[in-house]
């Protein structure tokens, strides 16, 4: 019995060994590259190690200025983004979830169906509309796709979470004379908190690493978010493969340590976005 | 009093993300159809109306159609690929658990989730590149030197190579929510189906697996639809190419509209990807919801 349970388990180590080398290979080139002199590339074995590890690479990276003010753009509009669509989707799904009216159901699955709404049909109109009213070219013209983009499957998880919160304590609160809106504020938000912070950290992974509306809507290098950047280094750093690699790993770095130090949270959120 | 509270609440409460709705998502469907019927560059006043002429074009368009006949590749190998390992990586976590280094293998695994579709088609289009990369040194040290290629700029595979990272960077998302799904399958039919003799692969094949067929159902739409909107990955890796092998509708759309300042066509092209997304959807929706009332 015993014997067979050590068999299983290296049977299943090895099988995880070769996904771990599959999943993990395309992080340890990047990286490793990263640290390898422009020409060495060139010349040794492309998984070796670094003949002579050097920094100058990330350090030209961070110390080249843009680097940190793309970081700078990113964590703002992902930020005020959130912030927005966690407020709306809040107040929308309350409404969803407790208020008795006619268009209750119409409304909620025609915001729903936005789900599915390929974004690109929507490229051209934005795009002529933000230049229109004088936002292209600035990061505050990616706010209003940013937002109408992720709040339907945010009003969808919270109204499913506010749904499963008891009435008792409301109905308490209504009789010592609690209007809707105090009760949203006092009772609903609070015990709403923990979908909140799932909703929170899924919507900051998918608007940190958004390039469509980016690349449509933003040119000067100054205003542009992270993964457009990205895209831009790749351009100025074409010969220079250990450059871009360095890029590459320091834009991944802050999720994955995000990811590694809250785990937990970051795997709910992501399964939030899967819906039941 | 207290109704028309509630009745001021419903309203402002709704407002913003009507208001958001509106202008980002519904006006701008209308206004791509509208915009399908005109012949424009975007930049000059003057829309020349044109009547049905885009869409008799897109009819005739055998890129577009290439770029649909691509779109239904993605879901094809998409749904072939990525839901049967995301399941076998699902069962594969949930055996280890007990195991230390699983928590590392967990936490490798969902790496490529995290990372920017922009900054993981970067990174694999120097890890297929033919001097730099590291498949063909790997082809070659395992005695593959014939399989050695320019992955990308071959016109019978390029699309492939694609495909092969869209799963590789979403493999870890239906793993986890498999896993997800298998944990929440009360322990007490595992322990009672062991005890009546159940292996464990019996025990997956006979009750884990018809038991999460719900979570199965919903990552297969979303794999679906998803498979029909790519866009980042392909843009980044081959921009469509080689000669359209790799063309998606999305890509196609992007290219009339944006660089070639066909505003009118690029938006019929538009319309066409919204139509045959919403039409699959709704087929979708009666089809698993006749299913579940079956069941």
């Amino acid at each position: 019995m015993r014997a067979r349970k050590f068999a299983n388990n290296t049977v299943l180590i090895l099988i995880g060994l070769v996904w771990l080398v599959i999943a993990g290979a395309p992080f340890y080139f990047m990286a490793m590259t990263g640290f390898k002199e422009r020409f060495e590339l060139f010349s040794g074995d492309v998984f070796a190690f670094p003949q002579n590890p050097t920094f100058t690479n990330y350090n030209e990276v961070l110390t080249g200025g843009t680097f940190f003010n793309y970081v700078k753009n990113s964590v703002l509009i992902v930020a005020v983004a959130v912030v927005l669509i966690l407020i709306f989707s809040s107040m929308a799904a309350y409404v969803f979830a407790r208020m008795k009216f006619k268009l209750n159901r119409p409304l909620f699955t025609l915001i729903i169906a936005g789900l599915v709404i390929p974004v690109h049909i929507t490229l051209i109109p934005v795009y002529l509309f933000t230049r229109d009213i004088g936002l292209y070219d600035s990061l505050w013209g990616l706010l209003g796709p940013y937002v109408a983009f992720n709040l339907p499957l945010s009003i969808f998880i919270l109204t499913e979470f506010m749904r499963g919160i008891p009435r008792e304590m409301e109905e308490a609160a209504y009789i010592d004379g609690c209007g809707p809106v105090r009760s949203f504020v006092r009772i609903m938000l609070p015990l709403s908190m923990p979908g909140l912070a799932t909703l929170a950290i899924y919507n900051s992974v998918v608007l940190w690493n958004e390039f469509v509306f980016a690349f449509v809507l933003i040119t000067s290098p100054s205003n542009q978010p992270l993964p457009l950047a990205i895209w831009e280094y790749q351009g100025q750093y074409s010969m220079n493969i250990p450059a871009i690699m360095s890029v590459l790993t320091l834009s991944a770095l802050p999720l994955i340590l995000i990811y590694m130090a809250g785990q937990e949270k970051v795997l709910r959120g992501m399964m939030a976005g899967a819906l039941k | 009093m207290a109704a028309r509270e509630t009745t001021w609440t419903i309203i402002l409460f709704l407002l913003p993300t009507l208001v958001f709705l509106s202008i980002f998502v519904i006006w701008p469907i209308v206004s791509s159809f509208r915009l399908s019927f005109f012949e424009w560059d975007g930049i000059n006043p003057v829309k020349d109306p044109v009547g049905l002429d885009n869409w008799s074009r897109l009819i005739h368009d055998g890129i577009f159609w290439k770029a649909f006949r691509n779109n239904l590749t993605v879901v094809t190998l998409s749904l072939a690929v990525q839901m049967p390992i995301g399941m076998g990586l699902a069962i594969l976590l949930e055996q280890g658990e007990k195991l230390f280094i699983f928590k590392i293998f967990k936490t490798v695994y969902f790496f490529p989730m995290l990372m920017s579709s922009v900054a993981i088609g970067i990174l694999f289009k120097y890890v297929y590149d033919p001097i730099f990369g590291i498949i063909n040194p790997a082809l070659e040290a395992v005695g593959l030197e014939a399989w050695t290629r320019s992955w990308l700029g071959d016109t019978g595979v390029a699309l492939y190579a694609v495909i092969a990272v869209i799963c590789w960077q979403y493999i870890p998302f239906y793993m986890i929510l498999f896993l997800a799904a298998l944990r929440g399958i009360p322990e007490d039919l595992r322990d009672a189906a062991l005890m009546d003799g159940a292996t464990e692969p019996r025990y997956y094949r006979s009750i884990a697996l018809p038991l999460v067929q719900g979570t199965l159902r919903t990552a297969m739409i979303l794999s679906l639809i998803g498979s029909l909107k790519y866009f980042d990955l392909i843009w980044v890796m081959t921009e469509g190419g080689p000669s359209n092998a790799s063309e998606l509708m999305a890509t196609y759309m992007y290219k009339k509209a944006f660089p070639s300042f066909e505003m009118g066509y690029g938006s019929a092209v538009a319309s066409a990807m919204f139509i045959i997304v919403m039409v699959i959807a709704l087929v979708m929706q009666s089809l698993t919801s006749r299913f579940e009332t079956e069941v």
